[in-house]
């Protein structure tokens, strides 16, 4: 079974991913699903029906706002970095969690890269698939590097003028 | 100055310290220039021309002699023994080794520097106001907002992957020294009728290959909701700025797409959805107001003898005096501006000795404030009047005394083709040419306010559009021709100059600025300067001259 990084309780490790990719021409697998937002749209219904779990993979042209309804329903949302500078999916993750509350897994897919790691844990991502091959080790390290924020962000870290207080 | 505390010099280190590590992996082997492309971009290194340059910010272009003091170290020790001040108010040194950035992030970090976000599409440095907290002008001090925006930017989680860089000017006087309406944001303190504080927020302006003055979108924010409202403007961006064509990317392709008013209307749907979650506490720009160093100043009368006395004697400190001293708030100080465009030399260098001298200066008679300006001069914002001889002997001892602020040789260039990889064309040689040409300090002083600002490509790093006398470096056929503008400004009056004709070979630039000054000699009214003359004649007898000459 694949695996990515997960965060559990500010603890990063390999964890087996029980949800499998499915691209928009291939015949569904069973069990807990991966889809498009395009699929989803028109197979979502269904596919949750059976009782599945479902999760959207967003592009980054994607916007949020159009899984508004259906988010209490997703227990994943991979937000998709075509290139590590698209830094759309940093709003993406940010929305998602502030200002809609979802509480499943939104998880960094695409290319994803260990010095983006603090950035991606601030904006409330809390799984993912490291394309340079970083272990969770590597990861956690490069995620914890700084003592503080300067920021209000999606993972409540108290921001430098917070802790000033 | 504003003050560091515990937290800011933590923050400074954990991110040399992450350099360090990351410099390590690529001096290793473990990741490819590739791969490694990204990370020093993110920490202002580039690989230029001939070697790395490292791109040193200097926040709202301010700074204390302890930290001139190692800039001139970093440049003895690592450099060629000097510095180039940048139109960003950055240090750039360009000879520098790879190996040895880790040592001068460290350098720099113990006295509270860095080079965090001088590269990369993130939000840059601030450019403020030189004159801040001594210009009378001016409603507030806009460095306690700059270092506010300096923060809350510092690693911002959601937008340091911008579609492209970014950058915020701030002005809190009505003349603008900050070229606010050529920023991706200008914001300009205004004091509301009920007498609070508020920005009038520009957005969308910019230079490079399509150059905008930026439309206002919102008239007055009131001050304590800056952060949210800044939030908004960059959410919004950063979801639909274009991300296809680089030369598209800049906020102000999607302003101008948009139009101004739908882009406000996206922008205040935005707001709205933030609230005031997004805002710094009042309390904390308290503080940030207060770890500024406090300015002690002695009551002192309007007139100085002394002051009055040395320029009575010397006809070359009355000069000095004319061209490079600025009214301060306080009655008997002034501001000093040092200019770093001697004849003959490379606009915006300093050498590691000159540096030396400004920060014993600032030390001594300067209440240990230095600021970079973006025309890439120096300031001493708070001088004695009484004390201005001896620093004017001082700065000429150091080659530092040259009378022209604001004159026809106080030019603008990017380091062009003699450095930089993007360039088309050499943009220092043009300039130390028209230097060499009005070298006759009467005549530059008759001729008056005369920006002249040169870029050696497209992308506009010299600022040509909104030169008095804007100049552009282009190749054709592998020979170094220049496009020269006319009528630009990045004041408060902002405009982006029109072109004056076809391109000129590199000989003959100097001589074509010369022939426009005497047109502007002939035509102008009193009181004019170059660029109200332009303004009334337009481009007509200009153009007559410099191409009849080629005739």
């Amino acid at each position: 079974m694949p695996t990515r990084i997960k965060l559990e309780d500010g603890q990063f490790n390999l964890v087996e991913d029980p949800f499998t990719y499915a691209s928009d021409d291939e015949d569904l697998p069973r069990g807990d699903l991966i889809i498009s937002l395009t699929r989803f749209q028109a197979e979502g219904e269904r596919l949750l029906s059976e009782g599945r779990s479902v999760g959207v993979r967003l592009e980054p042209a994607e916007e949020v706002e159009v899984l508004a309804y259906d988010l209490p329903r997703l227990s994943v949302i991979a937000v998709s970095f075509p290139k590590f500078n698209d830094g759309r999916g940093y709003t993406a993750a940010r929305l998602l969690r502030d200002r809609y509350g979802f509480k499943g897994e939104v998880r960094a897919v695409g290319d994803v890269l260990r010095e983006q790691a603090g950035f991606m844990v601030r904006v409330g991502f809390d799984a993912f698939e490291p394309a340079d091959g970083s272990t969770p080790e590597q990861w956690a390290h490069a995620a914890r590097r700084h003592r503080h924020v300067y920021q209000r962000a999606a993972d409540h870290r108290p921001p430098a003028f917070a802790e000033r207080g | 100055m504003y003050q560091y505390d515990t937290l800011d010099k933590e923050f400074l280190a954990d991110r040399a310290a992450e350099f360090r590590e990351q410099v390590g992996r690529r001096l290793a082997g473990e990741i490819t220039e590739d791969q490694f492309k990204p990370i020093r971009l993110m920490n202002g290194l580039y690989l230029q021309l001939h070697a790395y340059m490292l791109r040193i910010a200097i926040p709202y272009g301010s700074l204390n002699p302890t930290q001139m003091r190692a800039l001139a170290a970093i440049g003895r020790k690592y450099d060629k023994g000097y510095g180039h001040f940048t139109t960003r108010t950055n240090l750039q040194f360009h000879w520098i080794k790879l190996a040895d950035t880790p040592a001068i992030l460290d350098e720099l970090a113990a006295v509270d520097m860095h080079a965090i976000q001088t590269s990369g599409n993130c939000i840059r440095n601030t450019t403020a106001d030189p004159y801040a907290g001594a210009t009378a002008e001016e409603i507030d001090d806009p460095r306690v907002w700059s270092e506010a925006i300096r923060q809350w930017s510092s690693l911002h989680p959601e937008f340091s992957f911008l579609p492209r860089k970014f950058k915020i000017a701030i002005t809190a006087a009505a003349k603008d020294r900050t070229a606010a309406k050529v920023h991706d944001i200008g914001l300009m303190l205004r004091r509301g009728r009920d007498g609070t504080m508020g920005f009038e927020v520009i957005v969308g302006g910019g230079l490079g290959r399509t150059p905008y003055v930026g439309p206002t979108i919102k008239e007055f924010l009131p001050v304590n909701r800056l952060f949210s409202y800044l939030e908004a403007i960059l959410r919004v961006y950063n979801r639909h700025g274009r991300r296809d064509n680089k030369f598209k990317a800049r906020i102000k392709i999607l302003v101008a797409a948009l139009g101004a008013e739908e882009f406000a209307r996206q922008v205040e749907e935005e707001w709205a959805k933030i609230g005031s979650e997004g805002d710094l506490p009042d309390t904390e720009i308290a503080r940030i107001r207060g770890a500024f160093a406090p300015v002690h100043f002695d009551t002192l009368v309007n007139r100085s003898e002394i002051f009055e006395a040395a320029k009575a004697a010397d006809p070359q400190f009355a000069r000095f005096a004319r061209n490079n001293l600025r009214e301060h708030k306080r009655a008997g100080y002034t501001i000093v501006v040092i200019s770093l465009k001697a004849i003959g030399e490379t606009p915006g260098d300093a050498t590691s000795e000159q540096m030396e001298v400004v920060a014993d200066l600032a030390e001594r008679y300067g209440q240990n404030d230095i600021r970079v300006t973006h025309e890439q001069n120096l300031v001493l914002p708070h001088v004695k009047l009484d004390d201005t001889p001896a620093v004017y002997a001082a700065l000429k001892a150091a080659g530092l005394a040259t009378p022209n602020v604001n004159l026809i040789s106080d030019i603008i260039a990017c380091p062009g083709l003699d450095y930089c990889a993007l360039a088309n064309a050499r943009a220092i040689p043009i300039a130390q040419d028209i230097a060499r040409t009005f070298a006759d300090e009467d005549r530059a002083e008759l001729v008056g306010e005369l920006k002249i600002k040169i870029s050696g490509c497209i992308n506009a790093c010299g600022h040509h559009h909104v030169g008095h006398i804007g100049i552009l470096g282009v190749d054709k056929k592998g020979e170094e021709f220049y496009q020269l503008t006319l009528g630009g400004s990045g004041a408060e009056d902002a405009a982006v100059g029109s072109m004056l004709g076809p391109a000129l070979p590199a000989g003959r630039v100097a001589d074509a600025v010369d022939t426009l000054v005497d047109v502007y000699l002939r035509e102008r009214q009193e009181g004019e300067r170059f660029l109200d003359t332009f303004r009334r004649t337009g481009v007509a007898p200009f153009k007559e001259a410099v191409y009849a000459d080629a005739d």
